[in-house]
C-alpha cells in the first residue's frame, strides 16, 4: 500500500484548534502590551476560540467532499518520521472510520463552542455562570481538547495515537475540576462535585492507559521489521498499516505467551479494557455519570458526544483491524457486556432523579449497541454500530444541551421538582420530546437506523447466542421509551408547578446550538445513505480480515 | 401456483399520499403558533384539511388507476434507498396493491372527515394549530404503514402512529391523568412493537441462512433466483439470497420450497420457526390493534380529544395490527398453530372487552371497549383466514365506529364535556341529527340486517363456524359460540348506550333541580357550569349503588387538578377550572362558552342546554351515518346469489395462499341458519336494551344493582373494574420494574462504584502507609519519632488532598516498569 503523503489537509484540521490555542495565549502574553482589558481579553478568546472550531469544521467538511467512499484504502496521509531513533512517525490518514468521527467531532464541538458563549441570550446573573469564570483558559483547554481528539481519531502510529490520547486526557481533567460544579455533599454525606468527578475521570481513564500502554510495548517488540518513512528499514514499528498487515500474516500469532496466555489474547484484552473504560463498559462506567453531573454543559456535550466514541473508535481501529481472531475469540463476552450495558443502563436511567444523571446512564446503555455491533461483527452490525456512534453523537449533545438549558435557569435539574414546565417553556418542551424521541429509537430519526441495523446485524451473527442476546437487548426499547416518557411526563406535562413562574423559553444561543444537531438527527434518520457511503468500504475491508465462521 | 409477485407499475406521484399531511403538520407545527394568532383559526385548517383531503384524492386516483389494471398489478414508487447495508435492502418506497388502496382510501376518506369534524369540535381550543399539526402527521404515518413496500417502511409509520397516539392522548397535557394515558398508550404499543420487530429479525435470519441440511442446493436456488430478478430494477426482488425486506419478496421467496420447509420444520425450542415469527408479529399487533394482553391502553386513550379517539382509536390506526396480519398472510397460512392463536385470541378479546363494556356509563369508555371487541372480530376473522371479511369489517367499523365516536362527541360537546350516560337523556329531541346517525351506526354495529356491520359481521361469523384450520376442540364452532356471544352483548352495551343518552328526559344539570345551581354557578367561579356533578345530581335510581363505583376513572381526581393556572396564561384556563370540575377536561374546561360565539354573552343559563353541534361535525355525522348503512352493500353474502364486489377485489391478493385455507364444509343450509341466529341475536340484544333503558322507565337495573346479593355486587365491581387488569399490571409489570431499576440503581452507586471508590480510598491508605514508612524508617534515622507522630495529621491531610495522582501514578507508572521489565528480560 502506498503510504507516501498525498495531503497536508489532514493535519490542518488536526491542528487548526492548536492555532486558535496558540492565538490566545499569544494574545494573552501581550495583553499588557496592548492594554487589554480583562473583559477584552475574554470576549478575544471567546471569538478565537469559536473561529477556530468554525475553521475545524469547514476543513473537516472539505475533507469529507474530497473523500473517495469507494476506496478502503486511506486518505490524506501525512507522513514524516518524527522521532527516529524508536521509530516512531508522524502519520496522520483517514478512512471512512476516522472521517465520520472526524467530521463527528468538528459538529460537536462547534455546537459546544456556542454552548460555551455568554452571547445571544440572558444568563442568570445571580448565579455564577462557567462562561464567565477564567475564559481564556477555557478556551484553550477547550482547544486543545479538540486537537487531542480530532488527533486521536486521525493518527495512524500506535505512538502519535497514545500522545493525542493523553492529551484528551488532560484538558477534561481541568475543564471539569475547575469549570464543574463546586464541590458538595451529596445527600448520602459523601463528596461530590467537580474536583471529585475530574479526579475519578482523570485516575479512572489513565488506568485504561496504562493497560494500553502496555499493549504498546508489547506489540512493539512483537512486531517486526517494516520501512519507515524516509525510506530506512526499522527492526519494529508502529505503523498502524504495517501492523495490521503484519498481524493478518501471523507475526503475533507466533509471539510469546505472556504468564500462559497467548499473545493475541492478553494484548487484545489489555488493548480492549483500555478503551471500554472510555465507552463507558459495565462496570467499569462509572465515572461517567459523576463527570457528566459535575461538568459545565459543553463539555458533557463533548464528552458523551465524542470522548465515549474514541474509545469504540480505538475498538475498530485496534482491537478489530489488528486483532480480528482475537474478536471472534472473544465475540461472545463483548456482545454479553454490550447488552448488559444497554439493558442494565436503561434499567438505572429509569431510577434516576437527575435530569443529567439520568441522561448519563441513558449514553451507557446506548454505548453498549455500539459494542454489540462491534461483537456481532456482520456487516450490518458493524455499520449499526458506527452510525449509532454517529447517532448517538449528535443525539445525546442534544440531550445534555437541553440539560443545561434547564439547569441554566432553574438551578436544579431534579426532575420531580419540575412539572408542567410545557406552559412556561413550550418550545423548550417540544426540542426536549424531539431529543427524547430520537435518543428512544423512533423510526425516521437517526437513533432508530444504528439501533435497528445492530439488532438485524447481531441477529444474523453467528452463534445463536446473538439471537438470545439482540431479544434480551431489544426489550431496553420499552424501558428506553417508559423512562424518557416519565422523565417528559414529571417535567413538562402535568399542571404547572407555579414555582417556576420566573423561567423562560429558549434563547438564541442555545438554538444555535441545538436545531443544527436536531436537523441533522432528522437529515440522518431519512437519509442515511451519506454515513453509509463513507463507511461501507472501511467496513467491508475491516471485516475481510476475520477468520472464516465469525 | 400463482405468481405471488404482483407486476409493478410504476405511480410516480404515490409518494403525495403520505407526504402531502406531513407537509401539514411540519407548516401548522412550525408556524402554526404564529399563523393562529396572526390570522386566525381558518389560517390553520385550511391547510390542514386540505392537504389530507389532496391525499384522498391522490388515493382515490391511484385506486381507479388500479382498478383499471389487470390482476396482480400494483402501483409502485421508490424514492430512495433507504438502509442499504450488507446483503440487506429496505428502500423508501410505496406500494398500492389492491389490499392497501382499499386501505389507504379508508384511511384517507375517514381522516379527511374527521379533520372537517374537528374544525366545529375544537374551535374553542388554543392549542388548534397544534391539534391539526398533530392530526396531519398521523395520517402521515397511517398512511405510510399502510403504503410501504417492506416490513421496515412499515415499522416507520408503525411507531409514527404510536407518537401520534401519545401526543393527541396527552393533547391536554396539563392533566395529569391525561398525560399519563398519553404515555400508557406509548410504553404499551412499544411492548407490542418489540414483539414485532423481534418477528422481523427472526424472519429476515430464517430467510437468509441456508438451510443446514442442503446447503449446496439452497445457494445455488438463492443465486438464480437473485440473477433471475436482478435485471428488473428497483422494484423487483433484486436481493440475493432472500435478504430484501419487502412484502412482495418475501411471499415471492416463499414460493420456493426449500426456504419454506425450513421455516415451516426449523423448531426453535420446540416450535416452528414460522410460527415464532408469526407469533411475535401478532404481539406487535396486540399492541397496535389492542387485544389481549396489550389491550389496557385503548380504554385509557378515551382521554384524548374525541375526534382523535373516532380517528385513531377506532377507525385507522387500531386496525393497523389487522392489515398487518392480513399484509402477511403468506407466513400465517403457514402457521395454523399461529392462525389458531390469532383467532382464539381475537374471539376472547371480543367477549371480555364485551363484558367490560355491559356495564360502563361513560360513553366513550362504552365505545372504546366496543371497538377492542370489535377489533377482536376482525382478529377472529384474519385468523380463520377470511382475510377480505377482517378487511371488510375493517372498512364497515371505521364507517360506524367513526360515526359513533362523533355522534358521541357531538353528545359530549352538546353536554358540555358531560360523559356520563346517566347525566344524559333526552337528546334526541335536542340533538336530532346526532341521535338519528348514532341510532344508524347502532343498528350497523349490532347487525340489524341490511345495515354494513351485518353483512361483514355475520360473514365473519359464518368463516369462523366453517373454518377448517383451527386447532382447537370442536374447531371453528367454540370461536363462533364466543364471538356469538360477544355479538349478543354487542346489540345489548349499544343500545343501551343509545337509550340512556337519546331517550326519556335529560337529566343533566339543566333537569329541574338545576335551577337553583344554574345561579350558583353564575355567581361563583369556582364552582363553574360545567360542574356537573353538584349538588342537584339528584340521586336518581339509576345513580344510587352504582355511585360507589365512580362512573370511570375520571372521578374523584378533582383534588388532584391544580389550583387554576394564573390568570394571563397562554392557555387561558380562566377560573372556572376550579378544583371540582370532576370531568376534568383539562384546558377544554371552563374555557368558556361552548356554543356558538352568538350565544355567548348570554352566558350560564344558555350552556346548560344541550344543543346541536355546527354542521361542520353534523355534515361529517351525516356522511358517516350514511356509509354505516350503505358501506355493507360492497360485500353482499354468497348466500344471497349477489355479486359480492369487495371479495372480488381482494381475491388476487390472497389467491396465493387461498389453497392453505381451509373449509369445514358446512352447506347452505347451515349457513342460513347461522344468518338467520345472527339476526336473532342483534334484535334480542336491541330489545333487552331497549326494556331495560329506554327513557329511564324500567326500575329493573337499579333495583339489581341494589339489591344486596354478594354474587351481583361482586361481579358488577369486578366487571366495572375491568377485571382489576389494570391493577394487576400495575402491581407487576410497573412496579416490578420500577422496582428492579431502584435495585440496580442501588447496586450501581453502591456496589459498582462502591468498589471504585474503595479502590481510592485505598490508594490513599496505600499511599499514607508507604509515606508513613518512609518518614518512619528512612526519615525516624534522623528524626524523632515523636516529631513524625506530630507532624502526621498534618501529613495526611495533604495527602489526601493534593497528592493522590501522584502516587496512583507512581504506582502504575511503577508497575508498568516492572512489568515491561519482566516482559522484555523474558524475550
Amino acid at each position: 500500500m502506498d503510504l507516501t503523503t498525498q495531503s497536508t489537509l489532514l493535519t490542518w484540521t488536526v491542528f487548526t484548534p492548536a492555532l486558535g490555542l496558540a492565538a490566545i495565549l499569544a494574545l494573552y502574553c501581550l495583553r499588557p502590551i496592548l492594554r487589554l482589558s480583562q473583559p477584552a481579553m475574554d470576549q478575544a478568546a471567546r471569538g478565537i476560540g469559536l473561529l477556530a472550531s468554525i475553521a475545524a469544521m469547514g476543513l473537516s467538511i472539505a475533507l469529507w467532499a474530497d473523500f473517495d467512499g469507494g476506496s478502503s484504502s486511506l486518505q490524506f496521509i501525512h507522513r514524516f518520521v518524527w522521532m527516529k531513533s524508536w521509530n516512531i512517525e508522524y502519520f496522520v490518514g483517514v478512512d471512512g472510520l476516522s472521517l465520520s468521527m472526524v467530521v463527528l467531532t468538528a459538529f460537536v464541538f462547534l455546537a459546544g463552542a456556542i454552548a460555551s458563549l455568554p452571547w445571544l441570550g440572558k444568563l442568570d446573573d445571580h448565579h455564577p455562570h462557567f462562561t464567565k469564570k477564567r475564559v481564556p483558559g477555557y478556551w484553550v483547554l477547550f482547544l486543545l481538547l479538540e486537537t487531542g481528539v480530532l488527533g486521536t481519531f486521525a493518527a495512524e502510529d500506535f505512538f502519535l495515537f497514545y500522545v493525542f490520547w493523553e492529551i484528551m486526557l488532560l484538558p477534561m481533567y481541568f475543564l471539569i475540576g475547575i469549570w464543574g460544579a463546586p464541590t458538595r455533599k451529596d445527600p448520602d454525606g459523601r463528596t461530590r462535585g467537580g474536583p471529585y468527578a475530574a479526579i475519578k475521570f482523570f485516575l479512572y481513564t489513565l488506568a485504561g492507559s496504562v493497560l494500553m500502554m502496555l499493549a504498546l510495548i508489547a506489540i512493539y517488540y512483537a512486531s517486526g521489521p517494516a520501512t519507515l518513512a524516509d525510506g530506512t528499514q526499522a527492526p519494529h514499528t508502529f505503523n498502524l498499516v504495517h501492523l495490521t498487515a503484519q498481524a493478518h500474516a501471523g507475526t503475533f500469532v507466533g509471539a510469546k505467551a505472556i504468564l500462559g496466555i497467548p499473545f493475541v489474547h492478553i494484548v487484545f484484552v489489555a488493548l480492549f479494557l483500555g478503551f471500554a473504560i472510555k465507552v463507558p463498559m459495565f462496570p467499569f462506567h462509572t465515572w461517567l455519570p459523576d463527570a457528566h453531573v459535575d461538568a459545565p454543559t459543553p463539555i458533557s456535550v463533548i464528552l458523551a458526544g465524542i470522548l465515549l466514541k474514541t474509545g469504540m473508535y480505538g475498538m475498530f481501529r485496534f482491537n478489530l483491524q489488528i486483532f480480528p481472531t482475537g474478536l471472534a475469540w472473544a465475540a461472545w463476552a463483548i456482545g454479553v457486556i454490550g447488552v448488559i450495558n444497554i439493558v442494565y443502563g436503561a434499567f438505572v436511567c429509569m431510577a434516576q432523579k437527575d435530569l443529567k444523571k439520568l441522561i448519563a446512564y441513558s449514553s451507557v446503555s446506548h454505548m453498549g449497541f455500539c459494542l454489540l455491533g462491534l461483537a456481532a461483527a456482520t456487516p450490518q452490525a458493524v455499520t449499526g454500530s458506527i452510525f449509532q456512534m454517529v447517532g448517538h453523537g449528535i443525539v445525546s449533545p442534544m440531550l445534555f444541551l437541553i440539560a443545561g438549558v434547564v439547569y441554566d435557569r432553574a438551578h436544579t435539574r431534579e426532575i420531580e421538582g419540575f412539572g408542567g414546565l410545557a406552559h412556561k417553556m413550550p418550545e423548550y418542551a417540544a426540542i426536549t420530546g424531539f431529543a427524547f424521541m430520537a435518543s428512544l429509537g423512533l423510526p425516521g430519526l437517526a437513533g432508530f437506523v444504528g439501533e435497528i441495523l445492530v439488532f438485524l446485524g447481531a441477529f444474523s451473527a453467528q452463534g445463536g447466542i446473538f439471537r438470545i442476546l439482540v431479544a434480551i437487548g431489544a426489550l431496553s426499547t420499552v424501558i428506553t421509551a417508559g423512562y424518557y416518557l416519565w422523565t417528559m411526563q414529571r417535567m413538562f406535562l402535568g399542571p404547572f408547578n407555579h414555582r417556576w413562574q420566573h423561567l423562560w423559553d429558549m434563547n438564541w444561543r442555545e438554538r444555535l446550538a441545538l436545531y443544527p444537531l436536531a436537523v441533522a438527527t432528522v437529515v440522518l434518520g431519512v437519509w442515511p445513505t451519506p454515513v453509509f457511503d463513507m463507511v461501507r468500504e472501511t467496513v467491508n475491508g475491516l471485516l475481510a480480515a476475520l477468520p472464516a465462521g465469525m | 401456483m400463482h405468481e405471488a409477485a404482483p407486476v409493478l407499475q410504476d405511480f410516480p406521484l404515490l409518494f403525495l399520499v403520505p407526504l402531502l399531511p406531513l407537509i401539514g403538520a411540519v407548516w401548522n407545527g412550525l408556524a402554526g403558533s404564529a399563523i393562529q394568532r396572526r390570522f386566525g383559526r381558518a389560517a390553520i385548517h385550511v391547510p390542514a384539511v386540505l392537504l389530507p383531503a389532496g391525499s384522498f384524492a391522490i388515493s382515490l386516483w391511484a385506486f381507479l388507476a388500479l382498478a383499471g389494471q389487470p390482476h396482480g398489478t400494483a402501483l409502485y414508487n421508490h424514492l430512495w434507498t433507504w438502509l442499504p447495508v450488507g446483503t440487506l435492502q429496505a428502500d423508501a418506497a410505496f406500494l398500492m396493491d389492491r389490499l392497501s388502496g382499499v386501505m389507504a382510501l379508508t384511511v384517507a376518506f375517514v381522516g379527511t372527515l374527521i379533520h372537517v369534524y374537528s374544525i366545529g369540535y375544537m374551535r374553542d381550543d388554543p392549542h388548534y394549530w397544534r391539534f391539526f399539526s398533530y392530526l396531519n402527521l398521523f395520517m402521515f404515518a397511517m398512511l405510510t404503514l399502510v403504503l410501504g413496500d417492506n416490513f421496515l417502511l412499515m415499522f416507520v409509520g408503525w411507531e409514527g402512529v404510536g407518537l401520534c397516539s401519545y401526543l393527541l392522548i396527552a393533547f391536554w397535557w396539563r392533566d395529569r391523568e391525561k398525560a399519563a394515558a398519553g404515555m400508557k398508550a406509548f410504553v404499551v404499543n412499544r411492548i407490542g412493537d418489540f414483539g414485532f420487530i423481534l418477528g422481523v429479525f427472526l424472519l429476515f435470519w430464517g430467510l437468509m441462512t441456508t438451510p443446514a441440511s442442503r446447503p449446496v442446493a439452497a445457494a445455488h436456488g438463492g443465486k438464480a433466483a437473485a440473477a433471475q430478478h436482478e435485471e428488473g430494477g428497483a422494484g423487483t426482488c433484486s436481493a440475493t439470497g432472500g435478504t430484501s425486506v419487502t412484502f412482495r419478496c418475501v411471499e415471492q421467496l416463499l414460493q420456493d420450497p426449500v426456504k419454506r420447509d425450513r421455516l415451516v420444520n426449523h423448531d426453535i425450542a420446540g416450535v416452528g420457526l414460522i410460527t415464532l415469527v408469526c407469533l411475535l408479529l401478532f404481539v406487535g399487533a396486540t399492541g397496535k390493534s389492542a387485544q389481549i394482553p396489550l389491550y389496557v391502553w385503548l380504554p385509557d386513550a378515551m382521554a384524548g380529544p374525541t375526534p382523535v379517539s373516532a380517528l385513531i382509536h377506532a377507525a385507522t390506526m387500531v386496525t393497523a395490527g389487522v392489515y398487518m396480519v392480513a399484509r402477511t398472510h403468506f407466513l400465517y397460512t403457514l402457521s395454523p398453530v399461529a392462525m389458531t392463536v390469532v383467532a382464539t385470541v381475537g374471539a376472547l378479546t371480543a367477549l371480555f372487552a364485551a363484558t367490560i363494556g355491559l356495564f360502563q356509563y361513560d360513553i366513550k369508555k362504552v365505545l372504546a371497549y366496543s371497538t377492542v371487541s370489535q377489533l377482536g372480530f376482525m382478529f377472529l376473522a384474519v385468523g380463520v383466514g377470511a382475510y377480505w371479511v377482517g378487511i371488510f369489517h375493517l372498512m364497515t367499523h371505521a364507517f360506524f365506529k367513526a360515526c359513533l365516536f362523533l355522534g358521541s362527541g357531538s353528545v359530549i360537546l352538546g353536554c358540555h364535556h358531560e360523559q356520563d350516560m346517566r347525566k344524559m337523556g333526552g337528546l334526541r329531541k335536542l340533538m336530532p341529527i346526532t341521535a338519528v346517525t348514532y341510532f344508524l351506526a347502532t343498528a350497523a354495529i349490532a347487525g340489524f340486517p341490511f345495515f354494513s356491520g351485518f353483512f361483514s359481521k355475520d360473514e365473519i361469523l359464518w368463516k369462523a363456524f366453517d373454518s377448517g384450520n383451527i386447532l382447537l376442540p370442536g374447531g371453528g364452532m367454540i370461536l363462533w359460540a364466543i364471538a356469538a356471544v360477544a355479538a349478543l352483548g354487542t346489540s345489548f352495551y349499544m343500545f343501551r348506550s343509545y337509550y340512556m343518552t337519546f331517550s326519556g328526559e335529560y337529566r343533566g344539570a339543566a333537569g329541574g333541580a338545576g335551577g337553583p345551581a344554574l345561579q350558583a354557578a353564575g355567581t361563583d367561579p369556582a364552582h363553574g357550569p360545567h360542574d356537573a356533578h353538584g349538588p342537584h345530581d339528584a340521586p336518581g335510581a339509576l345513580d344510587a349503588p352504582g355511585a360507589l363505583d365512580a362512573p370511570g376513572s375520571n372521578v374523584g381526581r378533582g383534588p388532584l387538578t391544580p389550583p387554576p393556572d394564573a390568570p394571563g396564561s397562554l392557555d387561558a384556563h380562566g377560573p372556572h377550572d376550579a378544583p371540582g370540575s370532576l370531568d376534568a377536561l383539562g384546558s377544554n374546561v371552563g374555557r368558556g362558552p361552548l356554543t356558538p360565539p352568538p350565544d355567548a354573552p348570554g352566558g350560564h343559563g344558555h350552556a346548560h342546554v344541550p344543543h346541536e353541534s355546527p354542521w361542520s361535525m353534523t355534515g361529517v355525522l351525516a356522511a358517516l351515518g350514511f356509509l354505516a348503512v350503505a358501506g355493507g352493500y360492497v360485500g353482499l353474502p354468497h348466500l344471497w346469489h349477489l355479486p359480492n364486489a369487495f371479495e372480488a377485489w381482494m381475491e388476487p391478493v390472497f389467491a396465493g395462499t387461498a389453497e392453505r385455507v381451509t373449509s369445514a364444509g358446512f352447506g347452505h343450509g347451515v349457513e342460513w341458519g347461522l344468518m338467520g341466529f345472527s339476526i336473532v341475536i342483534a334484535f334480542g340484544g336491541f330489545f333487552a336494551a331497549r326494556w331495560l333503558y329506554k327513557d329511564a322507565a324500567n326500575p329493573v337495573p337499579a333495583r339489581l344493582l341494589a339489591s344486596g346479593s354478594r354474587l351481583v355486587q361482586g361481579v358488577h365491581r369486578v366487571v366495572f373494574h375491568k377485571y382489576y387488569v389494570d391493577e394487576a399490571y400495575d402491581a407487576t409489570f410497573v412496579k416490578g420494574s420500577l422496582g428492579l431499576s431502584r435495585a440496580l440503581a442501588f447496586w450501581d452507586t453502591r456496589v459498582v462504584d462502591g468498589l471504585v471508590n474503595l479502590a481510592g480510598t485505598i490508594g490513599c491508605a496505600f499511599s499514607f502507609l508507604q509515606g508513613a514508612i518512609d518518614r518512619v524508617f528512612v526519615d525516624g534515622m534522623v528524626e524523632l519519632v515523636g516529631r513524625a507522630v506530630q507532624d502526621a495529621g498534618a501529613r495526611i491531610r495533604r495527602i489526601q488532598t493534593g497528592r493522590i495522582q501522584a502516587y496512583v501514578q507512581g504506582l502504575a507508572l511503577g508497575a508498568l516498569a516492572l512489568v515491561a521489565l519482566a516482559y522484555l528480560l523474558a524475550w
